[in-house]
């Protein structure tokens, strides 16, 4: 291994400056150099693997044939027609647990990145205590996922939990003690507790593209008689806009593949309200079995994302000279 | 500027109602590791009956807490470190190099970040056992195969957070150093990282953060002896009993030496990504 | 600027990470004395209990034969998964338990030594074990995929001292009985029975056995699924109904999916009465007075219903399975001999409460008290296995998973009516693969 090391070490950072003539092959060579590594990992964990899962999508692979995989009988298309006939109960499952995805998705974007622009916003201008109010708004991030959520299935138990006692016995707000872990108030819970984990990030994000705006433009837009609602308007939002814009696909892009948020939360199956795809796809193939299918739902939702992230991107070309 | 008082009261209010957001769940962790599991069995109260330290004696025996939690620091610490040297070599790559498929390969590398960790859990699964039978390679079950996964799932946006920090550090710098007699990796070590170093540190909080979290394939990828945190966590919830005063009291313990460090560093953190996404 | 110098040197190593792979990589030892590898799974209190109780049991079997043995507890929600990996990857334990429902799928996988008849002689030969024990072994006709190592029935545990307040002398019978009694314990703030109703495996469980008592199956006697019965969706119906129609459980109770909070109502006194299997020690832990635990079968209909079966149990129980992969046959099944030999048989179960799985067994004066005595009537002569079909373990995942979003709207205030439990039920045969 330390060998290894060494020759590496060799190549990757040439010790001596070498003649001029001799140099530009090397130079050519170095850029490939540096991102072999990187490669490597990609290959090994997302390419390959990915590879192996669109194979495997086209395999009709229950338990049964698991440990001798690559001999399991081909299926096609099948495993697809199957995920995508809505008249049957796995598509219309499939369907359903998309739209789910897709509003889950939709709101937590939408509350995360407001409240984040609320907090950083309240937050801009000095006060007492400031520092105190924007670290402690940092803390749902901070605290590992699982932990938290764990938390809040705690909180959110009908009889024993804290919300239905802040609800019910201390505020009055309802007379009936509501469910939130079953039924249909278990989507508002997937909702809250992703909001709770990922508006900080917002926050974060959006103080830190705040700092960026240089004070004279407040000043001119005050001078031309913007009150706070006007300056928001005017400076902040556009000021913000390409912050606005990777913050936004990163969240989107976190909160459309989460697993970890409703698999804490509910278990490994998730109430009808609250069947987020990624949990959808996670039953169907690791809870009963079929993974020919459970590949092929993965395999949409992958050529979903990246048709998105496509749109996306090319909606907001203005950047993408940067690098891709 | 004056703050006109209708928006200093909405200021206060909202800060108010967000703050109670954010600290009612930390509040709810701390006090029931405080209390006797009677009381967690029963009606919620804001204060234990009888406020106890015993939960966090008895979580030390319930699982092996301090096992999951050195296995989960060195996993979380080696990817996340190896995912920022990783990343940086590839971003001076891309950020300081015109060559032949650098759009080909910031395109491939972003693009596997929206994979559905769902879609590629079997797959690695068989791979990893192929790698172990066919060349002795010890992937599957061991700390070395999630740190490989870990550091690769961070890769992509690592990668994209530091060609933005790096594209942000003049190219002059680097063109001094050569003019000093350093070769291009000279530069790289001696330039171009020291003035890297908030995007570095950015993105080893993000990794870090990652991968303490990652639930999906740790419960597959680990055994008895490699179990994090994240999924070692669930061994509260027992045959007999859930026992909630312990987990709050071992979610408190691992989180503080994370959750400080995360604020001690988040400047940082704010610094590297917006240099990625403003310019 | 320490920090890079640290990245500096640390580089190189980074880079190399996958040679790191190749330092840590040295396990299999091949000498006389094999050592085995043990996935039990979690029966005590927690995944360390049981190591502190499995362990010095272990210690005696190295003694008496030079094997060492290592034991991974494995918790419950983890447990098919990692024996799903080990199949697929040829690499796993040499011993572990499996639950004895899944015995007839996990046997389609051919991941596991068959215990034929020499195998049988191997370990001291068939006829000790029970024979209700060993009916969930796998499908008929086929020699067994595993042995039984742990056997548990549902009772219906009641509370005397409640019952004795509400003036009920006797547990109840059946079906109309319990409801009566139910609504007689039913007071403000304290429920007649309680119910796990989000957890897969009891609401299985119970719809399995409802279901049989109404002369319904999930699946006819050629394999084929028979979800979308009237009898599943009665037996289904009179379990929701509990909550819906006789207000003797909780709503709450819908929310129940830990497996622990029903039992533990019942052991605190908020409910009078519970369906569980065999939980002496748990209700003990949780700190029940012993003289209030009263233990009756599972009431019955009255009348049965045509072609209903006198079930009140599923078998339940915990096998004992060989890998097949496994590179130490032998000393294997020296180690499942020992298991379920009459000795450590007696002193494991008593330990957790559940019931031998040989009749020798039964001569330990711990396996003579009464309530013993009810499991053991139950488990030999109204327990049914539940199907033992390969698609058994998805049946009970999807059959419910389908049962928890009913009990959901039962609780939530939508009415559930058979249509719906038949919709239900046949969305979950559509998504049922073979």
């Amino acid at each position: 291994m330390v060998d290894t090391v060494e020759r590496s070490t060799r190549v990757a950072a040439p010790g001596t400056p070498v003649p001029r003539r001799r140099r530009r092959p090397r130079r050519e060579l170095l850029p490939y150099l540096l991102l072999a590594p990187a490669i490597l990992f990609e290959l090994l964990i997302h390419i390959v693997p990915m590879g192996v899962g669109v194979f495997i999508s086209l395999l009709h692979l229950t338990q049964f044939n698991l440990h001798d995989w690559r001999h399991a009988p081909f299926a096609g298309t099948g495993n697809y027609r199957v995920a995508l006939n809505f008249d049957q109960a796995a598509g219309k499952a499939l369907l359903h647990s998309f739209w789910v995805t897709f509003a889950y998705t939709a709101l937590v974007l939408a509350i995360s990145w407001l409240f984040g622009m609320a907090g950083a916003v309240f937050t801009q201008h000095t006060f007492r205590g400031r520092g105190l109010v924007r670290t402690a708004f940092l803390i749902p991030y901070a605290l590992p996922m699982f932990a938290a959520v764990i938390t809040w299935n705690f909180m959110l138990q009908r009889d024993t939990g804290a919300v239905n006692h802040i609800l019910v016995d201390d505020l009055h707000l309802m007379h009936s003690r509501p469910f939130w872990l079953i039924g249909p108030n278990s989507f508002v819970s997937l909702v809250l507790v992703a909001v709770w984990r990922n508006w900080p990030f917002a926050f974060l994000i959006i103080t830190a593209g705040l700092q960026s705006i240089r004070a004279d433009l407040y000043e001119a837009a005050a001078i031309d008689g913007a009150g706070v609602i006007g300056q928001i308007r005017y400076v902040t939002l556009p000021m913000l806009r390409p912050v606005n814009r990777v913050l936004i696909l990163v969240l989107f892009l976190w909160t459309f593949n989460d697993f970890t948020t409703p698999y804490t939360l509910f278990g490994k199956s998730a109430p009808h309200a609250a069947d987020l795809i990624s949990i959808h796809i996670y039953q169907s193939s690791f809870v009963t079995w079929n993974f020919g299918v459970g590949s092929a739902m993965s395999v949409l939702l992958l050529g979903f994302l990246l048709l998105v992230t496509g749109i996306y991107l090319s909606a907001f070309r203005a950047r993408s000279d940067d690098y891709a | 500027m004056r703050e006109p008082t209708w928006f200093r009261w909405t200021r206060r209010i909202g800060l108010a109602v967000l703050l109670a957001f954010t600290l009612l769940p930390v509040y709810v962790m701390l006090t029931t590791s405080l209390k006797p599991l009677r009381d967690v069995q029963s009606s919620f109260r804001w204060w234990p009956s009888r406020p106890t330290v015993r939960p966090f004696f008895d979580m030390w025996h319930t699982i092996p807490l301090a096992r999951y939690f050195v296995n989960s620091l060195i996993v979380s610490c080696l990817a996340s470190v190896a995912s920022v040297l990783v990343a940086l070599v590839a971003a001076y790559a891309v950020s300081r190099y015109r060559f032949r498929g650098r759009q080909v390969f910031s395109i491939v590398v972003l693009s596997t970040q929206m994979f559905p960790g769902i879609l590629f859990l079997l797959p690695l699964y068989v791979i990893f056992v192929d790698i172990g039978n066919s060349t002795g390679i010890t992937l599957y079950g061991s700390r070395v195969g999630l740190i490989i996964t870990y550091l690769t799932f961070t890769l992509p946006f690592a990668i994209w957070m530091l060609i933005g920090y790096l594209d942000s550090i003049p190219r002059e710098l680097d063109e001094a150093a050569k003019v000093d007699g350093n070769g291009p990796m000279g530069a790289f070590i001696r330039v171009v990282i020291p003035a890297a170093v908030p995007g570095v540190v950015a993105v080893l909080i993000y990794a870090f953060m990652t991968a303490w979290g990652e639930v999906l394939f740790a419960s597959v990828l680990t055994d008895d002896s490699t179990r994090t945190l994240a999924v070692g966590l669930q061994g509260y919830a027992t045959q007999n009993n859930v026992y909630w005063n312990q987990v709050m009291a071992a979610s408190l313990i691992v989180s503080i030496p994370v959750a400080v460090g995360f604020l001690v560093l988040q400047r940082y953190l704010v610094a590297g990504m917006t240099a990625g996404s403003i310019k | 600027m320490r920090l890079i110098k640290v990245c500096a040197t640390a580089i190189t190593v980074g880079v190399v990470a996958a040679a790191l792979a190749a330092c840590s990589s040295s396990k299999s030892s091949k000498d006389s004395h094999p050592t085995l590898t043990y996935w039990a799974s979690n029966q005590g209190t927690s995944l360390e209990n049981d190591k502190q109780i499995l362990q010095p049991r272990l210690d005696a079997f190295e003694k008496q034969t030079g094997i060492k043995v290592n034991v991974e507890v494995v918790p419950w929600s983890d447990l098919l998964n990692r024996i799903l990996a080990a199949t697929t990857s040829g690499k796993g334990p040499d011993v572990l338990n499996i639950g004895n429902t899944w015995s007839a799928s996990l046997q389609a996988t051919g991941a596991f030594t068959q215990f034929d008849d020499a195998t049988m002689a191997k370990i001291g030969g068939k006829d000790r074990f029970l024979s209700g024990s060993l009916s969930a072994t796998g499908a008929p006709g086929k020699p067994p995929t595993a042995v039984p190592l742990y056997s548990l029935a549902y009772g219906l545990y009641y509370n005397k001292k409640q019952f004795a307040a509400a003036g009920i002398s006797q547990p109840p019978a059946t079906w109309d009985e319990l409801v009566a009694d139910g609504k007689k314990l039913t007071t403000n703030g304290h429920w007649g029975l309680s119910i796990e109703g989000a957890s897969v495996s009891e609401n299985i469980h119970a719809a399995f056995t409802l279901s049989q008592q109404q002369g319904g199956a999930f699946f006819d006697a050629s394999g084929k699924a028979t979800f979308n019965t009237p009898q599943n969706v009665a037996a289904i119906k009179q379990y929701l109904d509990f909550i819906q129609q006789d207000k003797i459980t909780n709503p709450s109770d819908a929310e129940y999916s830990k497996g622990t909070e029903a039992l533990s109502d019942y052991a605190t006194g908020k409910t009078s009465m519970v369906i569980w299997q065999a939980a002496a020690g748990s209700l003990k832990q949780l700190g029940m007075d012993a003289a209030d635990i009263g233990v009756a079968p599972v009431p019955l209909p009255d009348p049965m219903p045509a072609g209903g079966k006198k079930v009140t149990s599923i078998v339940a129980g915990i096998n004992l399975a060989v890998f097949k992969g496994s590179k130490h046959q032998d000393a294997d099944l020296q180690f499942v001999k020992f298991m379920t030999s009459t000795p450590e048989q007696q002193v494991l179960n008593k330990t957790y409460g559940s019931l031998p799985t040989v009749a020798d067994a039964y001569s330990d004066p711990a396996f003579q008290t009464p309530a013993v005595a009810t499991f053991k009537s139950i488990l030999s002569s109204t327990a049914a296995p539940m199907p033992a079909v390969a698609q058994e373990s998805q049946y009970e995942t999807l059959v419910g998973t389908a049962m928890n979003n009913l009990f959901a709207d039962a609780a939530t205030g939508k009415n559930v009516t058979d249509q719906a439990i038949a919709n239900a039920l046949t969305a979950a045969q559509q998504q049922l693969t073979g």
